[in-house]
């Protein structure tokens, strides 16, 4: 017996590549006559362009040419909007690759400089002379909305993009007016950056004769930049071929089509010259997308028994200076539909209002919406817990959904596909031995030292998605996947997919499925990605589904092959098909184990196909289109123990805890890595991220120096379980588990630092938790 | 990330750095304080003169007192047998500036002439009585550490002047401590405290004290010391210190959005306590 690769903690294959340093990202990828962009960028938040004076930097030595929007007229169409939220009264308005006589936030681009050298083009964008006539800015969403509020976009009145209304007002009102308790809370979901480790790039290429645009660019979906840059560029969608090389991390901000993509691609075509443009970091925080910024006000109705009966939120979620890519299905379709959780939960109503802000445009970030819903949702679970005085864990435990295994429909109308909350959730409590924990605690607050524990119930909705749900929420896609799966004649994979990984291990782990599916070594696959015209069709690697639905692609593929081959060595050694045995690999006829064809000699033989049974097509190679019936919904218990020293609000995370079930994982070292990092992400949420703007908009958390990105030694080792509960719709039972550690760990450790918190009085701290803050509320409370 | 356009000259001696530094140049030393500033365009030195290379600016003697060459990096001052004996919280302090690859490029004269409020290094040279050695074009002349910080980023250099080595006293017979409180995104100080306390048996006979992160630039904390000076350091004096250090600073505090004035100077009387128990370790 050979032990199974699925399930096989084998190292990631794509790592040798990015240690030695031989990964080819966007940058790392030179073409002679390559022009340098640059981008004049707006100081301010919100300002009229009065004039903009290129002369001198025209003037300038190595500067090809400077463009503002006037000179591109009509030569690139507006940026596009692709989640049409229905029914939300919503607001697309213009997204205009350079500004049009208007900025809308720090960092908008106003101008274009191309020269041959990258310090030039620099030199030159300072030297572009632009008369700005500042306005007044508004960064807080739910100010952005208030009375008074300047105007952001003409044609979108109050700010407001969209309102969102999930669930029933009255019912709602019913249930919270005859509860035995209501709690709220003002949450602020503060504004966050991805911080992917390459910062955005892209280089365009043009050749006139053939009409034909090359775009290299970081995308974790290079076919929807395909589709988008033929949109705004009037290229027909065959002449433009996007390659997306290696990626290194997006955590979404590599989803959106963003104006410098459209500019390298436009100034390509007009030059026709290459042209390349890769940002700062500092321009990355500028401009790339940022996450969350909600301000959130949340309710929770309960009974004295401690029955969840309703919970209940209107959200203010900032969407930054224009509306991005996929921005307003975050704080609305993969949000309002969380609020249920894990919980028997009878009631769910969400007004989610999308707000222009003169901010950076938000967008999709690690877990997109539902990290924003479960922290409600945990928090307010917690703040009834007070109210009620019960435990939170015995709280959680009473409420939990009980074990199903096909389906469970709860009020936000959604299907779970499986789940067995409680088991996992004991089993977390059993790993942090909770019940000691609490005696600890007390112990310990009779000296004067502040311990908490947290503990997070989730379930989140991954693996998007069904199609047709996709086309009922208004997001101007489908959802499927498709994959290829290519067998050469000597018996070596190529496996096919439309979707692009960029750091999530993803050729490892899909190798697996097929490896386990037929038998090849996994060293003998290579999982091909990243290039419109190399690939099939897919909509990109975000939301977790990439293992779900491309892996289920793949799956189904691989069985496709898999018949014939049975089929054809039956033929081969001239047996019954009925009579095929396969295991590992080889195809044998039952009674006579000697006679055997493996799968390469099936491959070569239906490449030569000298002896082709009655019917059968040559080669060896099959293709599967995939559309998930259904999402699919991980869940899992986090938990963790802190210590806050009440002398400086310096919080000691202690202990952290996650049990998640993610269906049965095809590489638990893989799997590890990634709930490592979500909860990595999810921390500094809650203890040390965040954006800050002054009151004109200007970012004062622009550098790394301000902007507090987690680092190795805030973290203890994490304490990983899992539980295995198959999804029933998938091919080979698996659910994503790329969010699962951002949505969790939030709430767990800012439940903690609460907890530990509760004896001084302290109820609420606005994220992130830093010692200042915590301090500062220790002091307010004690006064 | 894309400096502005500069000469560059290297040079072999300081004579030759004298000679060599015009106008609108700068010496580059670790360069760790100094290209990032250029990469922001925060600074735009025409020229910069390389000091990194100088043997003269290199190194730590040991007689009676220290002398450290302005161009000995972190790491050597933190790993330095010398140094750890005779002044151990200036040990610990280089040993805490950034990760071990600033240290192994960041210089204590680029340090101290960049005049980072946040730095580490520059509140134990205040609090332990140093003394920065400086050439100029005409000639030498030797500023005490506490006149040297002037205020934010601010110095005594003169334009053109170049430190070549910073003194310090014998302290081997004190109880010395650097503690830090990092800044969670930067790891510079939010508040750094070093304390240098001189015990004639259970008496401290004089305590030196100095605070950075929290202000401006590092400050010598007279009523911190007053308050420590003639007792045995007993709870009762260590509270008055961590009082009297808050008053010390008022005047000269800093902060930014995040983690403001009034929050660290309260930490400055919390890490005094702390920095104090170090030092009594
Ligand atoms: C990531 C990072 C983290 C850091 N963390 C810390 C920290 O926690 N604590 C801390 O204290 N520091 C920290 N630093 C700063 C570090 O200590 C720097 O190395 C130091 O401040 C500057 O030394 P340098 O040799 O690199 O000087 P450079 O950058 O070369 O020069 C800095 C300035 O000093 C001038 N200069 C240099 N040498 C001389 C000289 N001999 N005479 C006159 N002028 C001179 C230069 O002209 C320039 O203006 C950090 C730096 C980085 C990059």
């Amino acid at each position: 017996m050979s032990t199974r690769i699925f399930g096989s903690g084998i190292k990631r294959r794509e790592d040798p590549r990015l240690i030695t340093g031989e990964a080819r990202y966007t940058d790392d990828i030179k073409l002679p006559g390559v022009l340098h962009m640059a981008v004049v960028r707006s100081p301010y938040a919100h300002a009229n362009i009065v004039s903009i004076d290129s002369s001198a930097a025209q003037a300038m030595e190595g500067v090809v040419a400077v463009y503002t929007s006037e000179d591109i007229g009509d030569g690139l169409a507006g940026l596009p909007t692709a989640w049409l939220i229905p029914d939300s009264d919503l607001k697309t308005p213009e997204h205009p690759a350079l500004a049009k006589g208007k900025v809308r936030y720090v960092g908008d681009g106003v101008a274009i400089v191309l020269a041959d050298d990258r310090y030039r083009a620099q030199d030159a964008a300072d030297a572009v002379v632009v008369e700005y006539e500042e306005l007044p800015a508004v960064i807080d969403p739910e100010e952005a909305a208030g009375e008074g509020a300047p105007l952001i976009h003409d044609d979108v009145e109050g700010n407001i993009a969209f309102r969102w209304v999930m669930g029933d007002r009255e019912a709602s009102d019913a249930v919270f007016d005859a509860a035995d308790v209501v709690v709220s809370e003002r949450i602020l979901q503060q504004r966050l950056l991805p911080t992917a480790m390459e910062p955005r790039s892209a280089m365009a290429q043009y050749n006139a004769a053939t009409e034909e645009l090359t775009l290299w660019c970081t995308s974790q979906n290079p076919h929807i930049h395909r589709f988008i840059i033929s949109a705004v560029t009037g290229l027909n969608e065959n002449k433009v071929r996007v390659i997306a090389p290696e990626v290194g991390g997006g955590f979404g901000s590599k989803i959106p089509c963003y104006p410098d993509e459209a500019l390298v691609s436009w100034a390509a075509i007009k030059l026709g010259l290459p042209v390349k443009w890769t940002e700062t970091r500092s321009e990355n925080y500028l401009i790339t997308i940022h996450g969350r910024d909600h301000v959130q006000h949340v309710e929770m109705a309960a009974g004295n028994d401690g029955a969840l009966l309703g919970v209940r939120a209107t959200v203010y979620a900032g969407m930054g200076g224009y509306l991005s890519t996929a921005a307003p299905g975050i704080p609305t379709i993969l949000h309002g539909l969380l609020y249920v959780g894990p919980y028997t939960m009878g009631s769910v109503f969400c007004e989610s209002i999308g707000v222009m802000t003169n901010g950076t445009p938000t967008d999709a970030y690690r877990g997109a919406g539902r990290p924003e819903a479960t922290f409600l949702l945990e928090r307010m679970v917690d703040n009834v817990a007070r109210a009620i005085d019960m435990d939170p864990a015995e709280l959680r435990r009473k409420n939990l959904i009980p074990a199903f295994e096909d389906g469970h429909e709860v009020a936000t109308t959604l299907v779970y596909d499986s789940g067995d909350y409680p088991v996992a959730f004991e089993k977390a409590l059993d790993m942090a031995g909770y019940g000691d924990f609490r005696e600890q605690q007390a112990a310990a607050r009779a000296e004067s030292r502040y311990l908490g524990i947290g503990v997070t119930a989730y379930t989140e909705m991954c693996g998007l998605g069904p199609s047709q749900v996709a086309g009922a929420v208004g997001f101007q896609g489908g959802l499927w996947e498709s994959a290829t799966v290519r067998v050469t004649p000597t018996g070596k994979v190529q496996a096919l997919i439309g979707a692009s990984p960029h750091g999530q291990g993803s050729e490892t782990t899909l190798a697996q499925i097929i490896a386990d599916e037929l038998g090849f070594p996994v060293d003998d696959i290579e999982v091909i990605h990243g290039d419109t015209t190399e690939t099939p069709m897919g909509w990109g690697t975000y939301g977790s589904r990439t293992t779900p639905v491309t892996g289920a692609a793949l799956a189904q593929a691989s069985r496709k092959l898999k018949d014939k081959a049975r089929v054809l060595a039956a033929h081969l050694m001239e047996a019954n098909v009925d009579d095929i045995e396969y295991a590992d690999g080889s195809f044998s006829v039952k009674g006579s184990p000697d006679q055997a064809q493996s799968i390469q000699d099936v491959a070569l033989m239906a490449h030569l196909a000298w002896n082709m049974p009655e019917g059968m097509d040559p080669g060896f190679e099959e293709s599967q289109f995939y559309d998930p019936p259904n999402f699919v919904y991980p869940f899992g218990t986090h938990i963790a123990i802190v210590e806050v020293d009440a002398e400086t609000g310096v919080i000691d995370l202690q202990r952290y805890i996650a049990v998640d079930d993610c269906g049965p994982q095809i590489n638990p070292e893989i799997v590890a890595g990634q709930i490592h990092g979500g909860v990595v992400q999810g921390i500094a949420q809650a203890l040390c991220e965040g954006v800050i703007y002054d009151e004109n908009g200007q970012l004062l958390t622009g550098t790394m120096q301000d902007y507090c990105m987690p680092k190795a030694d805030m973290f203890p080792n994490f304490e990983l379980g899992e539980t295995v509960t198959p999804s029933p719709h998938h091919p080979v039972g698996v659910k994503g588990v790329g969010e699962t550690g951002t949505i969790a760990s939030t709430p767990t450790v800012y439940n903690a630092v609460l907890d530990a918190l509760a004896p001084l009085g302290v109820q609420q701290i606005d994220m992130p938790l830093t010692s200042a803050k915590v301090w500062s509320a220790i002091q307010d409370a004690r006064s | 990330m894309w400096p502005n356009k500069f000469d560059y000259a290297r040079a072999g001696s300081v004579d030759e750095a004298l000679s060599l530094i015009s106008e609108d140049g700068k010496y580059l030393a670790g360069g760790h304080s100094l290209l990032p500033v250029m990469k922001l365009r925060l600074d735009a030195p025409g020229q910069l003169v390389d000091i990194g290379r100088i043997p003269e600016l290199q190194g730590i003697s040991a007689n009676g007192g220290l002398t450290i060459g302005a161009g000995t990096t972190h790491d050597a001052i933190a790993t330095s047998a010398d140094v750890q004996a005779m002044c151990a919280a200036l040990a610990s302090a280089c040993g805490q500036v950034g990760d071990q690859g600033v240290r192994n490029f960041g210089t204590l004269g680029g340090n101290i002439a960049h005049a980072d409020p946040a730095s580490d290094p520059p509140t134990v040279l205040v609090a332990c009585g140093a003394t920065v050695n400086i050439r100029g074009a005409d000639g030498s002349r030797s500023v005490a550490a506490q006149d040297f910080f002037v205020d934010l980023f601010e110095t005594a250099l003169e334009d053109g002047e170049l430190i070549t080595s910073v003194s310090l006293p014998n302290c081997s017979d004190c109880q010395c401590a650097y503690v830090k409180f990092p800044h969670p995104a930067s790891r510079y100080a939010i508040v750094g405290v070093a304390v240098c306390l001189k015990m004639d048996g259970g008496t401290c006979a004089q305590a030196d004290v100095a605070v950075g992160g929290a202000t401006v630039k590092a400050v010598k904390c007279a009523g911190a010391e007053a308050a420590l000076a003639g007792t045995t350091v007993d709870e009762a004096a260590v509270n008055a210190a961590a009082e009297a250090v808050k008053a010390d600073i008022a005047d000269w505090l800093a902060g930014d959005i995040a983690y403001p004035e009034s929050y660290r100077q309260q930490m400055a009387g919390v890490y005094l306590k702390r920095a104090i128990a170090a030092a009594q370790g």
